[in-house]
């Protein structure tokens, strides 16, 4: 048996995993990161549009800080995110692209001076301020107040990536590459790191470590369609489910993206409409202003997506072959702006749609893009209930996005997180508590259970194709828990889900038996995965009954706070289980910083909890009293909630910005 | 409109499986119905599924944009996933990307290769001196510089430079257009504060820019566009200054 001991084994080579490997190297401990497939193609790649970080630079930008950035964070979630968390991202995004920029990335920057930009269908001149010429610009973005969108063109995930991998090559960080994790090892509530499985050679490899951290991103291919890489299967979070101790948070939060191309669900990024491109109908009408007169294109993701959902419902939609789409519109950007700051879109749009984009209008419908959810965690990235297991970026739920994540604050949650957790887990390492105490006999065991599941999926007979049973998997989702959701379809997918599980159980690999690579053996042992993920999805949305941010029941309309103020806790005790085990955690309004109010979509329909009003008045009377006494915001928000003295000593510093602490 | 009969594609896969000792390289063809809008992703992905589950190939973002899938189709380096179908014949021959360690059929290692030459050239910004205060304004820079480092930076080392190289046939431990272009994005950057002799000690023999003989392969098949003529003269002027100073 291979084993090999490590401090710190992260499972995940994108920009979250190789930030936590830089940080736990700079504090001087090992670290080894399992990757799928080479680092520099980790799904982060594909973030085009941008990072949010309150730099406020441009003139655009101006009067933006952490506050603004707080709270159109806790509107975008719909006030299920967690206050204290989202705080510490928002004070921290500014450092992690600053290091970023001195890292290497090559971010898009202020000329001074006027020029032209399209906001709301019309040619403006903005005129950027001498002082900040050489400094980093924005673009604008959904749902957020000022325009705080960081950016490399729309190339932002590859460069940032790009220069990540490349940090990590200088800190000498070791990376094994195409080995998958298949289970973690734990024993009496504490994890000693993964099984994993060397996807060239088929040898099973036993990583033995002081903390393990899951970076493994999103869950989005349990869905038909989907703008995820095909690698984000959810593999991550299945592994932590299947320890029967750790927990996942929130999983039935899914983001639908408004923009993929059709059919085959490519992002086009937010920076479209950010720029100033329109969504238009079959008739060539601009119809998002008749549903959100204010933000119109530029409302929060959740709310463009059921929009267009609800237009093409109307009729109006564009028939085609795949189904009804709508238009996304930059043509009146013009050539020379989608050639500089939209080409990862123009390409897109000429190589798959066969059309250019700076004449022709882009068929775009809303597709599965972003998971809420994912492994429950503190707000230092460990596991609620299993010590020593880590996770951060998408494939965590610490919880910064509630129900909805806005454009932009996913790259920047993946840094920001990795920086955070690398401190936490160091923390963790330089105690006592974090001496390994398993016996190899144990680990024995589990490397030996997985060798005997992979033997039964190469030797069964008569068994179960995966394929079809993936496939249907991937349809339950897309027609029954997608941006619209009810009781019925729900409760359908759930029966089927589970069926489809137990069936999982007896897969045969037909066919192509190596135990080496072998891309059949890998489908078959990562959908009896996926359709955990997918039952906890499902169950944890027919559960819900309420509609909060991406979770939208047409049988309860109502943002329920009386009832539903609190975050889905999914865990997996007993093996035999066919459904997930589902508990609550109440989310506490007495000691939000901004509690429950109106995000300002459409109608109002909040069943508000009396609690709310009552945090408000106290809130507004702390914040009339301090100012009176001439208190900076600084320390009105202190009193407000604090949060600093949680973050590593080295992050608790206030940021920079022209006319504010220079 | 009535719908046109699709054509039926006839994909002719170089298979080998170095694990099996048993099998050898060799041809094998299937059919496959066309669709509208059909990439070699979709292509590949029905094989799998309904002709021989064991086909090995890599695809990742199937987007264009993180550079897994390279592969000659038709004899040529390129991306696969964003190859449609409609614009090549209905007899398509499909065979991994050459030079790299093969791991089975369609399935090559780049991520090796490539990490390894990251590690040679040193691909990071070298700053000892500037220790970053992560609560201050970033440095400043041009807005039109900026532009150009993220023109080179654009490369998703793929490797289809590198198939399409006709001197790392012979001189295997050549850097390759993808390594030349690396440097040539470094040096731009003021970031980096290594010296032209310092770059010279990376790139100034035949193993790096004197080594290439300017067929420039990379550039015809380069899948991101990268101006890698223009660079790779660059360099190579810049560095015979540097040698001619010293």
């Amino acid at each position: 048996m291979k084993v090999v001991y490590t401090d710190v084994l992260i499972i995940g080579g994108g920009l979250a995993g190789l930030r936590v490997a830089t940080g736990v190297k700079e504090r001087g401990h090992d670290a080894v990161v399992l990757t799928l497939v080479p680092p520099k193609r980790s799904h982060s790649a594909a973030a085009q549009g941008g990072m949010q970080a309150s730099l406020a630079n441009s003139t655009m930008g101006e009067g933006d800080n952490e506050d603004v950035h707080f709270a159109d964070t806790i509107k975008g979630s719909d006030w299920g995110a967690d206050q204290v968390v989202a705080r510490m991202f928002t004070h921290c995004a500014p450092k992690a692209i600053r290091e970023l920029a001195h890292w290497g990335v090559p971010w898009t920057r202020v000329k001074k001076g006027d020029r032209t930009a399209i906001i709301n269908a019309k040619k403006v001149t903005i005129t950027e301020k001498e002082e900040a010429h050489g400094l980093i610009t924005a673009r604008d973005f959904g749902g957020t107040k000022k325009w705080r969108t960081c950016y490399t063109s729309d190339g932002t995930g590859h460069s940032m990536l790009f220069a990540m991998d490349n940090k990590a090559h200088e800190d000498k960080v070791e990376i094994h590459e195409r080995l998958e994790a298949i289970s973690l090892i734990h024993e009496n509530g504490r994890c000693f790191g993964a099984v994993a499985r060397n996807l060239m050679s088929g040898e099973l490899v036993a990583y033995v470590s002081k903390a393990t951290t899951i970076a493994t991103g999103g869950y989005g291919r349990i869905y038909s369609v989907s703008t995820n890489a095909i690698i984000c299967q959810g593999i991550g979070q299945a592994i932590a489910l299947e320890t029967g101790v750790a927990t996942l948070g929130n999983m039935e939060a899914i983001q639908f993206h408004p923009t993929a191309i059709v059919p085959v669900g490519i992002l086009t990024t937010e920076g479209c409409r950010g720029d100033g491109g329109l969504l238009l109908d079959k008739d060539g009408y601009r119809f998002m202003p008749d549903y959100e007169p204010e933000k119109k294109e530029l409302a929060s993701r959740d709310v463009v997506s059921r929009r267009m959902t609800e237009h093409m419902r109307k009729g109006k939609g564009v028939k085609s072959r795949y189904g009804d789409h709508l238009w996304l519109d930059i043509t009146i950007l013009g050539r020379e702006h989608i050639e500089k700051n939209l080409r990862e879109v123009k390409e897109i749009c000429e190589n798959f749609l066969g059309i250019d984009p700076a004449e022709e209008w882009i068929p775009v419908r809303p597709t599965q893009h972003y998971s809420m959810g994912g492994i429950r965690t503190k707000y230092t990235g460990e596991s609620q209930t299993l010590k020593g297991l880590y996770s951060c970026g998408e494939a965590a739920c610490w919880d910064m996005h509630g129900f909805n994540r806005l454009g932009g604050n996913s790259v920047s949650e993946t840094v920001v997180s990795g920086m955070l957790v690398a401190e936490y887990i160091s923390d963790y390492l330089e105690s006592d508590e974090s001496h390994l105490t398993i016996h190899s006999a144990v680990i024995e065991q589990f490397v030996h259970k997985e060798q005997e599941k992979l033997e039964a999926l190469l030797t069964n007979e008569n068994g179960e194709d995966a394929y079809v049973l993936r496939r249907r998997m991937e349809e339950i989702m897309m027609e029954k828990v997608g941006i619209f959701r009810n009781g019925k379809d729900l409760k359908e997918a759930v029966d089927e889900l589970e069926e489809l599980y137990m069936r999982s159980k007896n897969i045969e690999v037909f066919r192509s038996k190596s135990r080496a690579a072998n891309p059949a053996l890998e489908n078959a042992y990562r959908t009896q995965k996926m359709l955990k993920v997918a039952l906890c999805v499902a169950y944890g949305a027919l559960e819900r009954t309420e509609s909060r941010g991406a979770h939208s029941r047409e049988d309860y309309p109502e943002r329920d706070d009386v009832n539903w103020l609190k975050r889905t806790i999914t865990s997996w005790p007993n093996e035999e289980d066919t459904l997930p085990t589902i508990t609550y955690e109440q989310i506490d309004i007495e000691s939000m910083e901004m509690p429950p109010g109106f995000r300002g979509y459409g109608k109002d329909l909040t069943i508000r909890n009396e609690k709310s009003q009552k945090r408000q008045e106290e809130v507004d009377a702390i914040i009339q009293k301090l100012q009176a006494e001439g208190k900076d915001r600084f320390e009105i928000q202190e009193a407000l909630m604090p949060f600093r003295d949680k973050l590593p000593k080295k992050y608790q510093g206030k940021n920079a910005r022209l006319g504010e602490n220079v | 409109m009535s719908e046109q009969k699709n054509r039926i594609l006839k994909i002719s896969i170089l298979r080998f499986d170095p694990h099996d000792p048993d099998d050898v390289p060799h041809m094998e063809t299937f059919e496959v119905e066309e669709a509208p809008g059909m990439t070699l992703f979709v292509v590949l992905n029905e094989i799998r599924e309904h002709h021989d589950n064991s086909l090995k190939f890599d695809f990742v973002c199937r987007a264009g944009i993180c550079g897994s899938c390279s592969m000659l189709v038709n004899g040529r380096p390129t991306l696969a996933c964003r190859t449609l179908t409609k614009k090549l014949d209905e007899h398509i021959t499909l065979a991994p990307l050459p030079l790299f360690e093969l791991i089975g059929d369609l399935s090559v290692y780049t991520g090796k290769w490539m990490r390894g030459l990251n590690e040679r050239l040193e691909t990071w910004i070298h700053d000892k001196a500037n220790e970053l205060n992560v609560d201050a304004l970033e440095e400043r820079m041009e807005p039109e510089l900026a532009d150009e480092i993220y023109e080179l930076d654009r490369c998703v080392e793929c490797g289809c430079c590198v198939a399409g190289c006709g001197t790392i046939q012979m001189r295997e431990n050549f850097v390759g257009a993808v390594g030349l272009n690396k440097v040539a994005r470094y040096h731009l950057d003021p970031r980096d504060k290594r010296s032209d002799e310092e770059y010279y000690e990376l790139i100034g023999d035949e193993d790096g820019v004197f080594g290439c003989m300017t067929l420039l392969g990379c550039e015809d098949v380069c899948p991101k566009d990268l101006p890698l003529q223009s660079k790779i003269a660059y360099m190579r002027r810049l560095m015979l200054k540097t040698a001619l100073k010293n």
